[in-house]
């Protein structure tokens, strides 16, 4: 599984996901037309300030509201590395390992963790590292079925290789 | 022996061909309906075709309707709705509505009787949850999970936790309904209060409630991060379904000895209507201490609450009056069939004569989609299910959340008000 490392960005609580793509975006199509209004109704610039494999460090709840898949898909192709958060709302989560975002369930990371800090993630074995503070610290591990799902990139190319070696 | 289980365990159970589920189990499991919209169709779609699949399980399973963006807001959300009523044309779908038929999914799918009592459906729609109000286990995914069912007619699921919810006493207050239940328990438990779990109501205080009003508790057991809501049944969910479901159906009850992960009571006697202030909807108020809000539009309307029960109270209170000066009145029905009736009973010429709009069933202003967006600083009374920031508009305007007799009232003061404010 490749390596997640980068900057961290910090939101809060019920991060839902009307901030992660607003409802007015809804009707686009393309991945990275999604991914340029990334996180607009939590914090307008972040589309623009995110580099590949960054990450996003949030509170409890991340990602509550509507199953609209744009969520995930605006992460994704805006280059998020992965979301390090106290809990997941359901249908999030499991949309986002559909589509391949690793995400880390890691309690209180937020007191952590500082704005923009370099992370980086051991998905196998749930741990976050703060390069930045040299500190460690363990999430939960992810299940092996998810860990299978992220590790061949989502849902979709694990079906295609299970499918090619049938 | 036999452990008990939950209605939620029961419906599993039965769809995975087992005996008995228990909480945290993973199965897969058989799905009665597969339901998408103009929304999240178009890409579940995508997916379906990707996956290598041609035909749908079957015709009369997948069910899409056009209801977000339609009738057609701009060339992209026509896009959208051509692309779901190109699939539904190619595979012969019996339930895809057209705009002219079709209502708000959640609406539309109990009233034409599209799904049962016991059936076991998954929705790309987190609102999917409504179904539970007939006692079927239904539940949101998003479009890749929907078109993997839409192939194999299967999903995975974890057998969720219950929560009991016992709803006791008869509301005293005459304008609380089922909104005021569920905005009430989000207050409480917090909008992950059951987050992954199912909220399960029951109790003496359920039998009071109207179908309409159950519908729109079920519908917000998501806002409370719950898997699915579910419903104990009786003579008035017989009635219902009765007529309307030409399939077979199953009631499923809990057994005495089920497990549950926590049991909550709840008074109705002493509930207020409730105002869920922006913006979350856990950030509920008493009718009483919401103070001066004033008001720029007022929604009433959505699959939490554009059912008859909803036009007709708000018609009870906007009979005879007028629209405050400056507020936009926006009422829409959640089907067709609700439309003609509201026709009938004098309701549509009620809300023409207060300054109101009646238009025609869509997801529309509740999503910030169209029909009624708000600028920067405005202030909405709706009767939707979320006031997230930016939900409706700007993301510097307002959603408080309400029951549609809260909402009529506000139409007509110009601040949150109370029917019995009304003069």
């Amino acid at each position: 599984m490749r390596k997640i490392k980068g900057n961290a960005f910090i939101f809060g609580h019920n991060i839902d996901t009307d901030q992660i793509i607003p409802g007015r975006y809804l009707e686009l199509v393309n991945p990275k037309e999604i991914a340029a209004h990334c996180m607009e109704g939590a914090d307008p610039t972040f589309a623009d300030r995110v580099n590949a494999g960054d990450i996003i460090v949030a509170g409890k709840n991340f990602g509550c509201g509507s199953s609209r898949e744009h969520a995930p898909i605006a992460l994704v192709n805006v280059g998020v590395g992965a979301v390090i958060a106290d809990s997941f709302a359901r249908i999030f989560y499991r949309n986002a390992v559909n589509l391949g975002l690793p995400l880390l369930i890691c309690k209180g990371i937020m007191e952590k963790v500082n704005e923009g800090d370099v992370l980086e993630i051991n998905l196998k074995e749930g741990k976050v590292s703060n390069i930045s503070t040299g500190k460690s610290f363990n999430g939960e591990q992810l299940s092996d079925y998810a860990l299978e799902i992220l590790s061949s990139g989502g849902i979709k190319p694990l079906f295609k290789k299970i499918t090619a070696e049938m | 022996m036999i452990m008990g289980m939950t209605i939620t365990e029961k419906i599993l159970a039965a769809h995975a061909g087992v005996e008995t589920v228990q909480a945290g189990d993973l199965i897969n499991a058989k799905v009665d309906i597969v339901l998408s919209n103009d929304i999240t169709g178009p890409p579940a779609i995508n997916e379906f075709r990707k996956l290598g699949a041609i035909k749908v399980f079957d015709k009369e399973r997948v069910v899409m309707i056009p209801d977000h963006f339609s009738p057609a807001k701009d060339i992209k959300s026509a896009e959208q709705c051509k692309a779901i009523r190109d699939f539904a044309k190619e595979q012969d779908l019996t339930h895809y509505y057209e705009v002219g038929q079709m209502g708000i999914e959640h609406c539309l799918l109990p009233e034409m009787g599209i799904v049962g009592p016991g059936d076991l459906v998954i929705g790309a729609d987190s609102h999917t949850v409504t179904y539970g109000a007939l006692g079927a286990f239904s539940t949101g995914v998003g479009s890749t999970d929907a078109a993997a069912a839409m192939a194999t007619g299967e999903v995975w699921l974890r057998v969720p936790e219950t929560i009991k919810v016992i709803l006791k006493g008869k509301p005293k207050n005459p304008w609380v309904v089922g909104k005021d239940v569920i905005l009430a328990l989000i207050g409480k438990i917090g909008v992950d209060g059951a987050r992954y779990q199912a909220l399960e109501f029951t109790g003496e205080g359920l039998e009071q409630l109207s179908m309409d009003s159950r519908f729109s508790i079920a519908n917000m057991a998501i806002e409370a991060g719950a898997k699915n809501g579910i419903m104990a049944f009786d003579e008035k969910t017989r009635d219902y379904v009765k007529g309307r479901v030409k399939k077979p159906y199953i009631f499923y009850q809990s057994d005495p000895d089920a497990k549950y992960a926590e049991v909550i009571e709840m008074d109705l006697s002493t509930l207020k209507p409730q105002v869920a202030f922006p913006h979350i909807p856990s950030n509920t108020r008493d009718i009483d201490n919401v103070g001066d809000v004033a008001i720029d539009q007022v929604v009433i309307g959505s699959c939490t609450n554009g059912r008859m029960e909803d036009m007709r109270t708000a018609a009870k209170v906007l009979k005879g009056k007028k629209v405050h000066p400056y507020l936009r009145l926006i009422v829409i029905p959640g089907t067709q069939a609700i439309y003609q009736e509201c026709i009938k009973e004098g309701i549509v010429d009620i809300i023409i004569n207060a300054g109101g709009v009646f238009s025609t069933p869509t997801c529309g202003p509740c999503l910030g989609g169209y029909m009624g967006i708000l600028a920067k600083g405005e202030r909405a009374v709706s009767t939707t299910n979320r006031n997230f920031v930016g939900r409706m508009g700007d993301p510097e305007s307002e959603v408080y959340l309400a029951s549609p007799a809260i909402a009529a009232a506000t139409a007509i003061q110009g601040k949150i008000s109370s029917p019995e404010e009304v003069r």
